[in-house]
């Protein structure tokens, strides 16, 4: 056990116990997994992604590249978890991943002997190679090998949830700066969102032995918490990092609501997907400790000196009995001081830095101007120093500690394409022109001693108080210890053993960097993209400012000519469950009922989605041996006795106003201002274009209002287009629109005997032909409620079509059923609907595909030359009038036994079945019973030129090939008579 | 992305729809067909400020003129389009 006998901000009297890689550990409340496996001194966590190297702990934070583990088994096991970041809970149970068969001996190591293989640019070398051994050999292999952890395959049992908020300013992180800001705009009165990756406030004052006003820091941090729950304007998000910035002042954040259990509470998110719309936002989320690049730099036991301080510090755990420093910052100094604060012994202290003595450190070894140059043991045992003459030394040490001074954590700031640029100030990139509403402060805007950092806090944020109109006294600024911020620039130990690692996740060394450069990868992009650097899953966090040096460094480039890259979010990786939230299975979508859905659960229908709309397919009887029969059998019971049918789900538009007429007649093809009071007309529009967009029947119900039908599909587009035409083409015109899709219930009753059943319904009113002629139309009232009758007819049968609010509907037609016994009335669905159309030639969705046009569907005639109308001058254009088009007809096998497929393509007899000789295809198929056989509808070039003419349907997909009859499209009652007995 | 609806105030932009450039004017009727396929089909693609015509689809159901400057997404004005248009 390395576990300090007192001290920490460990919780003692919770003991948990854990399990990692099937052993039993014990750690306590306060513990990340990643500091409770120090206390119990394992050390070898991971194996990296390219070379199988064994790794160790690098960091403490959520930059941490290596100690990436599966959280958890079965369902629930989350692949790729930072040991680091992960809170640890009784029970806690984790496996470490991309190692076979064990992590302390991985087969996958050989890899590491195949290195020269494995350079930059890899991938796209290999690509070189035959493509067909890529797909077949190559790729299974890397996949195999390379890789990291693997997802459960399982559905995810939790649920994730989504959240907005609105605030006058967003802090991102409760560091020192974090907490001053949040503090000093909570006090005036603002509308504050302080956000916190960690549960602990606090950031690095939990980690460092630093004093404000007197006192450890991580005390003050404390009592700032404690104000700013208690105001009420102030929102603090724990376990909430914000993972992007998106335009006009959105951010996404996603809060880990119960990641530290084993299970979410009954009820309880897993996580929390925020969108947060900040008026002002401080990014005061610190700075990431870098790497020193030297040889051997990713064998276990070597780690950042901040995460060396922290385990320390916060956890009382520590990593090693004897740590060396290896420094280029002042950082690193106060580390080794804290080591010894806490009774570490302290190997060596190495600085290159010339003359670099930030503090007196009386019992430590200094090598100032001396570099590491070797490390040694399967984990670290022993580092060569060179000291400032040259003479290199053997030093035991079991821990190394790297501080290569501060890069700040703006990563998200960048995201809207704000280029960080370099300063020499700090060796590092800062972000000088964040986005609109957001400033920086503290270590994010490089700014990095303790004073400071605090001092930008309380002055942001009454900046940002004061913007909102919230003007108030700043809290004092309080006395802090004394805190060295010097650093040297990105550090590199040329002519090292062993490999220098940039990129510890990806594998990346400085050599590749030096073989990119030379392979004429020059820019930081090209550079990312061929050696992968920065691509892996910690997105370089650790790595990109080093690579970017070094690169700088081979191409004879200063640092800030070579720049560096930009940032896109995710900062973190999220679970794309948190982005679905609830929309999932059976929630994916909205799912839309129609008024008489229950009515038609009760008759047994199976339903099928129409957009979000479910409707009825059809109604299925005992004894019904497969849908054909059902669907004929409904189809015979409309042609000949009656049939119900929920048109609900047409879209339904009103229009009302003086010139509703006037924009009819400009955006269907054919007159509507000319239609009588009480009369319906079938209608078609075009696009602007001269192609279709829909069709549907619109009723004349007064002088200045009228209403009119879509297809189901088109409904939101009609009416989105029918409003643009109002307020954009003819502002001029007076006429309102509205939706009543979901206002009206509508029913189609069907067949020769629906007359008779309207009849019972309603006796007072007369529906003789005379009286109530096809396409006449009626407001009326039906047991006091409001109710129109339209003579329609889709199947080509007698037919009315009844409509009622749609709080109605059930009723409705539960006494259209009830009224209906006598006759057999008969539920019809969606597929008996679309045979009785076919069988009439009706054109519908297949036939309305974006490609065709009025006169290929047979409407030419329809096409007013007496006005003008949406469509009209682009349909007459030459390619849009080409008597080769394909047109609208009906086909039949020619044996009358064979079944027909939709999208079989129509090519002549006796060609071969290539694309050249393709006359057009089938649109819709269906068996016809009156007809007793299949028969389609079909596209066919010239059609109508050769009724009676035999093809041959082919679809090639299906492997069928039938000889078709062309003929006229419909097949029932060609003069309609049944339509008007 | 937010967008001031005049209407509505300040909405999330995912309750619009988005159509594109306002400019096109549709040409008279009897203008003739290269004028109509200029209108259909030819569009600027500018860097820098647009006005376009976007849809309260979610909302309430107004178009809407609103200036964006495509480099950045800012967006300087929106307007009804029903008086944009006078």
């Amino acid at each position: 056990m390395s576990r300090l006998a007192a001290g920490g901000l460990i919780d003692r009297s919770q003991p948990l116990r854990f399990r990692f890689d099937g052993r039993d550990y014990g750690g306590f409340a306060g513990d990340t997994l990643a500091s409770a496996l120090i206390a119990n001194d394992v050390r070898l966590v991971g194996r990296s992604f390219k070379y199988h190297r064994p790794r160790g702990l690098l960091t403490a934070g959520a930059e941490e590249p290596n100690a990436l583990v599966t959280l958890r088994a079965g369902a629930r096991a989350e692949p790729n978890s930072r040991a680091t970041t992960i809170e640890l809970y009784d029970g806690l149970e984790a496996k470490s991943q991309n190692r076979w068969p064990s992590l302390g001996f991985d087969l996958m190591a050989v890899n590491g002997l195949m290195s020269p293989l494995f350079v930059a640019g890899f991938y796209y070398k290999t690509f070189m190679w035959p493509a067909a051994l890529w797909e077949k050999l190559y790729e299974p292999l890397i996949r195999r090998a390379a890789g990291l952890g693997a997802l459960s395959g399982a559905p995810d049992p939790d649920h994730y949830d989504k959240a907005h908020g609105f605030c006058d300013l967003l802090v991102i992180g409760a560091g020192p700066a974090g907490l001053a800001a949040a503090l000093a705009a909570g006090r005036a009165g603002a509308r504050v969102f302080l956000l916190e990756q960690e549960n602990e406030l606090g950031g690095r004052l939990l980690s460092e032995r630093h004093e404000i006003d007197g006192r450890p820091g991580h005390l003050w941090a404390r009592e700032v918490a404690d104000e700013l729950s208690a105001l009420p304007e102030v929102t603090i998000l724990r376990r909430t990092t914000a993972f992007g910035v998106y335009d006009d002042r959105s951010y996404g954040a996603i809060e880990r609501v119960a990641d530290h259990l084993a299970e979410p509470l009954p009820g309880q998110p897993r996580q929390r997907l925020w969108k947060i719309v900040a008026k002002r936002t401080i990014l005061a989320a610190g700075a990431i400790e870098r790497p020193i690049l030297f040889g051997g730099n990713d064998r276990p036991g070597v780690m950042m000196a901040s995460a060396v301080q922290s385990y320390v510090n916060r956890f009382a755990a520590v990593p090693g009995r004897r740590i060396a420093l290896f420094t280029t910052s002042d950082s690193g100094w106060q580390v080794a001081a804290d080591l010894r604060a806490a009774g570490v012994e302290v190997a060596a202290l190495i600085d290159p830095r010339e003359g670099a003595a930030p503090m007196a450190l009386p019992d430590v070894p200094l090598f100032a101007g001396g570099t590491v140059t070797s490390t040694h043991g399967r984990i670290l045992r022993s580092i060569g120093v060179r000291a400032a003459g040259g003479r290199v030394t053997r030093i035991a040490a079991d821990v190394l500690a790297m501080a290569g001074g501060w890069n700040p954590a703006m990563g998200i700031g960048c995201n809207l394409g704000s280029r960080p640029i370099w300063s020499e100030a700090i060796h590092s990139f800062v972000l000088k022109a964040p986005p609109p509403g957001m400033a920086l402060a503290g270590a994010a805007a490089g700014r990095f001693s303790l004073a400071e950092t605090i001092g930008d806090g309380l002055r942001e944020g009454m900046a940002a108080a004061a913007d909102m109109g919230h003007e108030g006294h700043a809290p004092p600024m309080p006395r802090t210890s004394d805190d060295k911020a010097g650093v040297a620039a990105p550090w590199h130990v040329p002519g090292g053993r062993g490999k220098a690692f940039v990129d510890f996740q990806h594998d990346v060394t400085d050599s590749d960097i030096a073989l990119s450069v030379r392979e004429g990868f020059r820019s930081v992009e090209h550079l990312k993209r061929y050696t992968t650097l920065g691509m892996a899953t910690d997105q370089g966090k650790t790595s990109q400012v080093n690579a970017h040096a070094l690169l700088a460094m081979y191409s004879g480039k200063a640092i800030v000519e070579a720049g560096t890259v930009l940032s896109r979010p995710p900062y973190l990786p999220v679970a794309i469950g948190a982005f679905a939230g609830h929309h999932r299975d059976a929630d994916f979508r909205p799912v839309r009922l129609t008024a008489g859905h229950g009515w038609a659960v009760e008759q047994g229908a199976r339903f099928v989605d129409a957009g979000q709309w479910k409707r009825a397919q059809w109604f299925a009887r005992p004894g019904e041996t497969g849908w054909l029969e059902t669907v004929s059998r409904e189809a015979r019971a409309v042609r000949s006795g009656v049939g119900l049918c929920d048109v609900s789900t047409l879209g339904k538009i009103e229009l009302s106003g003086a010139d509703a007429g006037v924009l009819l007649d400009r955006l269907y093809i054919n007159n509507f201002s000319t239609l009588k009071v009480g009369r319906a007309r079938y209608g078609v529009m075009l696009r602007e274009d001269g192609i279709v967009m829909d069709d549907g029947t619109t009723t004349r119900l007064a002088e200045d209002r009228y209403f009119l039908t879509t297809t189901t599909a088109n409904a939101a587009r009609v009416m989105q287009h029918i409003d643009y035409c109002r307020q954009i083409l003819w502002p001029e015109l007076d006429v309102q629109a509205v939706s009543v899709t979901e206002q009206w219930a509508q029913y189609a009753v069907a067949g020769p005997l629906s007359r008779r059943l309207l009849q019972y319904l309603l006796p007072d009113l007369d529906l003789s032909n005379e009286a109530f002629p096809f396409m006449a139309a009626a407001e009326t009232r039906w047991r006091g409620v409001p109710m129109r009758i339209f003579r329609l007819s889709f199947s080509g049968e007698l037919a009315y079509e009844l409509g009622v609010p749609a709080a109605y509907g059930d009723a409705l037609v539960r006494a259209l059923m009830e009224a209906g016994r006598p006759l057999d009335a008969t539920p019809y669905g969606t597929e008996a609907l679309g045979v009785l159309r076919i069988e009439k030639g009706h054109a519908a969705g297949n036939e309305l595909n974006g490609q065709t046009t009025a006169a290929d569907l047979g409407f030419g005639g329809m096409m007013s030359t007496k006005k003008d109308y949406i469509g009209r001058v682009m349909a007459a254009r030459p390619g849009l009038t080409d008597p080769d088009r394909p047109v609208l007809i009906g086909i039949r096998p020619v044996d009358r036994v064979s079944r027909l497929a939709g999208g079989a393509h129509l090519l002549p007899t006796g060609v071969p079945d290539i694309a050249a000789h393709d006359e057009g295809h089938v649109t819709s198929v269906a068996f016809s019973p009156m007809m007793d056989g299949w028969i389609g509808l079909a596209l066919l070039r010239r059609g109508r030129e050769r009724i009676g003419e035999h093809v041959r349907a082919v679809d090639l997909l299906r492997g069928t090939d039938v000889e078709v009859e062309i003929c006229s499209p419909v097949f029932v009652d060609p003069e309609g008579v049944r339509l008007r007995g | 992305m937010r967008v001031k609806c005049p209407y509505c105030g300040d909405r999330d932009v995912h309750e619009f729809v988005y159509r594109g450039d306002a400019a096109p004017v549709r040409p008279a009727a009897d203008a003739g067909e290269a004028a109509f396929a200029d209108y259909v089909y030819l569009r600027d693609n500018p860097a820098g400020p647009i006005a376009e015509h976007w849809y309260h689809a979610q909302g309430c159901r107004n178009w809407l003129v609103v200036e964006r400057d495509t480099r950045s997404h800012a967006i300087a004005a929106v307007r009804l389009a029903r008086e944009a248009a006078r």
